[in-house]
This record gives structure tokens, sequence and C-alpha cells, in this order.
């Protein structure tokens, strides 16, 4: 089954692309250029990787570790909807996940 | 001499090779370029070398760099600033490079925040992601106010004495510097997002204790607006989801973290990929302007690789171009650090 997700860029381009079984969000959103750099690789550095996901996927995506909340908490750009794409690994029951990267 | 070139001799400090950025690939540019008998001078932001090594993950093993099957990022910048010393490396730290010129001599001239001038035949720009920054808060107007009523660091801690202080943020640097101002300020409010707090359990339990006591105030919530006229703050207003709390001061710190940004290298005209990256070629990673090279995670080419590995590879082959601009009257000669004692006696081994 092919799963899909939706993004809105920075400059506010939307994309509809599949996702990658088994990658962390921000390697399928590096890979596609969506402006995500995620400069630490995954190891929750830079939260250079952070987007909103839409507010109906909040509880079905798996709750960020304490470690993800507390790099959230370095945000000025935090929202309740906040995520580190780089703690979000893809699979099929994501299909549909809707999501815009965050500011610089 | 062109007016650009006239600056006075004490300001002027000549070097063989400008290093802009102390991480692990400036640090091994400096061992490349000092075998070849060039002298380096690197500049950073932070106030230490190692780059991302140090400053995002000195704890966190790295598995890929030849040779060394497991070392962390802080032993990798000690050992990297053991191999450059025998070759001098002097060191600008908690200094961003503003501007890079040419001068009408040839060779290169950077500026310094600081207002030191450094003038060298070459430029290493080994910045990785750019400079770390502190993060700013996501309020409008906040311009006027910094350096005067909003700080993103302590640099003299008489600028909060007496004053009636909001500092924002969850983290050890926030707690930290709560408690260690609490003492001098006239009033003191801890802003956070939420009630949990990731500093160290000693700290939030002595934060917990001056709040409880009433020698300190903690509210929820986010930075909202802030008031006052010409940099001069009057209050702080903290909104969270039930209401918006305005809190007299005029003073406010706030921790939210470094960023990493390009910064003033996207405006040196340097061909750059999608804006982010610096363009070379793969014979000399030299930019776009001869004499610069780029070197690092910072560079771009076919097939580029953001590995530590192929920084190092890159500052050596880098380095080999800036001795003949260098040392325009030399020949560059190949040796081993195996059998060369001209190599050995640079290297203070013979």
């Amino acid at each position: 089954m092919m799963a899909d997700f939706h993004v809105t860029t920075r400059s506010g381009e939307k994309h509809r692309l599949e996702g990658v079984d088994g990658w962390r969000l921000m390697e399928i959103l590096r890979d596609y250029k969506m402006g995500v750099e995620g400069i630490c690789g995954g190891q929750l550095d830079c939260a250079s990787c952070h987007i909103y996901v839409e507010p109906d996927w909040v509880a079905r995506l798996p709750e960020p570790r304490d470690e993800e909340e507390a790099k959230l908490d370095e945000l000025p750009s935090w929202e309740e909807n906040s995520r580190l794409s780089c703690q979000i690994i893809w699979g099929e029951e994501l299909d549909g996940l809707t999501m815009t990267v965050a500011p610089d | 001499m062109s007016p650009a070139d006239f600056v006075s001799p004490l300001q002027t400090q000549e070097t063989d090779a400008l290093i802009i950025g102390a991480g692990p690939v400036g640090l091994f540019a400096v061992f490349e370029l000092g075998l070849l008998g060039l002298k380096s001078r690197l500049i950073d932001t932070l106030d230490r070398p190692g780059g991302q090594c140090a400053e995002l993950y000195p704890e966190k093993p790295i598995y890929d760099i030849p040779g060394l099957p497991k070392v962390s990022g802080q032993e990798l910048t000690d050992n990297l600033m053991a191999q450059a010393a025998p070759f001098e490396p002097e060191f600008r730290f908690n200094q961003r490079v503003d501007g890079l010129t040419k001068r009408a001599d040839g060779r290169f001239q950077i500026v310094t925040d600081a207002g030191e001038v450094h003038v060298a035949p070459v430029v290493f720009i080994a910045a990785g992601a750019g400079s770390f920054t502190p993060r700013k808060p996501k309020v409008d107007g906040i311009a006027p106010y910094e350096g005067k009523s909003l700080f993103y660091a302590v640099r003299r801690r008489a600028d909060f004495e007496g004053r009636d202080l909001v500092i924002v943020g969850g983290g050890d640097s926030a707690l930290d510097w709560a408690l260690d101002l609490l003492p001098s300020v006239k009033s003191l409010t801890l802003v956070h997002r939420r009630d949990k707090f990731r500093a160290a359990p000693h700290s939030v339990d002595a934060m917990e204790k001056a709040v409880a006591e009433g020698r300190m105030k903690f509210v929820m919530g986010e930075l909202d607006r802030l008031d006052g006229a010409d940099g001069a703050l009057t209050a702080v207003n903290i909104r969270n989801k039930a209401e918006t709390t305005t809190i007299a001061a005029d003073r406010l710190l706030t921790f939210f973290g470094l960023n990493i940004e390009l910064g003033p290298i996207a405006d040196w005209s340097l061909d750059l990929e999608d804006g982010k990256q610096i363009r070379v070629d793969t014979e000399k990673f030299q930019t776009s302007t001869p004499g610069v090279f780029a070197i690092g995670d910072i560079n771009a080419y076919p097939g580029k690789l953001k590995l530590i590995l192929s920084g190092f590879h890159e500052g050596a082959l880098a380095a080999q171009e800036a001795f003949r601009i260098a040392r325009p009257d030399e020949k560059l000669r190949f040796q081993y650090t195996t059998s060369s004692s001209e190599l050995q006696k640079r290297l203070k081994v013979a």
C-alpha cells in the first residue's frame, strides 16, 4: 500500500508526497527538498526539522518523548501542534498525515 | 592603496590563512596548511573550538572517523587541537566574521563584529551549517529593545541589578540565571510554556522553593507583546490558553537555545546553491572567488556528502592551492610525514 503525506513548505507551496517506510520523516522531507535541513541528523540537537502537524493528527502520532519535549521547549515558534520530524518514523499508518514546515 | 586598504596597522592583523570556523574541518585545515609551512588564524562565533562537535554533541560517540572506531565529539575536538598544536594556530573566539573583501594588493580582508581586521592571501570558509546565534522571541517589534532591555545572554550582571526582570525559558540556562540573579534584582518572574522543566533537578527544586516562598514568580505561558518606548521596556505580556498576564518589567532575558544560520556569508558575492551552500570545484575546493575556499558542510559539489571525513579531504586539497597562492615564488613539494625531515621539523617531532 502506498502511503502519502501532505506538506506545506515555508514559502506556502503544497505537495503530496509518498513516504518511505522506516525512514525518519525528517529524512524524507530533506530528501524531497522541502526546506528541512536536519543538521544534527536526528539526535534532537538542532530542531531544524520542526514541523506543525494538522491539529487532528496530534493525538494520532506517538507522543513525543521527554527529550523531544525538552528541545521543543526552546523554540520560540512552538505551537501546540509542534513536532520534530526526526522523531516520527514513517509507516503506512501515517497515510494522509498533513503538516507545515515551521519557520527557521 | 585603495581607501578600503587603509586601516591602522594596529588594528590590522596579518597571517597566511584565515579560517572561518573552528570546527573539526577548520582544525584539520590548520594541520594541512601547517605541513606546507602556512600559519593559520581561526575565527569562531562560539567560545571554544569544536563547532557542532563541541556545541551539539560533545558526549555523543561518532563511529565514522577513519582510524577511530568510536570517538566523542569532544574527544575528536581535543585530538584535532593536539594535532594542530605544533603549527601554533591563533584563535579568535566569540567573534563573527561580518565582511570579506578583496584588497587592491590581492589579499583578502575580513572584519569581525568585534571590529578586528584580519588580512591574509587565502581564506578558508569552514563554517559548517553557519554560525550559532541565539533564537529570538517570535514577537513583533523587539529590535529596539535588543541590547537595552532585552538580552539573550548575561554578559554583565550590572545590567540586571535592582531591575524588574522577566526570564523566559525552561532549561538550565534560564533556571541557573534566575537563581543566580535573584538576590540582586528588584523582582524576578520566570516564564515557561509549561510547568515541567528540563533543567537539573536541584535547580528545579531551588526554583520551586523560591516560588513557594514568594521570592520568585512563575507564570506559565508564552511571550505575547512587549510594552515600552525607545528600547526602554515597561511591561511584558504573557499569553496562555486562559488569559494574558501583564508583568511590569524593565529587563527581559530569553533563553531559547541556539539556532544555526548562514549569516553574513550569504552577502559575500560567492556562488551559492539553494542559498545555503557555497559552490566549489572538486580539485581545489575553491569558491567562485579564487583564493577563497569552502570546506566541510558549508560547501556544495556533485556527490557531496556532509561527513567530517569529507571535510578533512577537502581541506587537504584546498591547502595545496592555498600554498600556490600564498607562496607564489616557492615550489610545492609533496612529502610524507613518515619520511620527510622537513615535515617532522614542522611537526616538532624531529
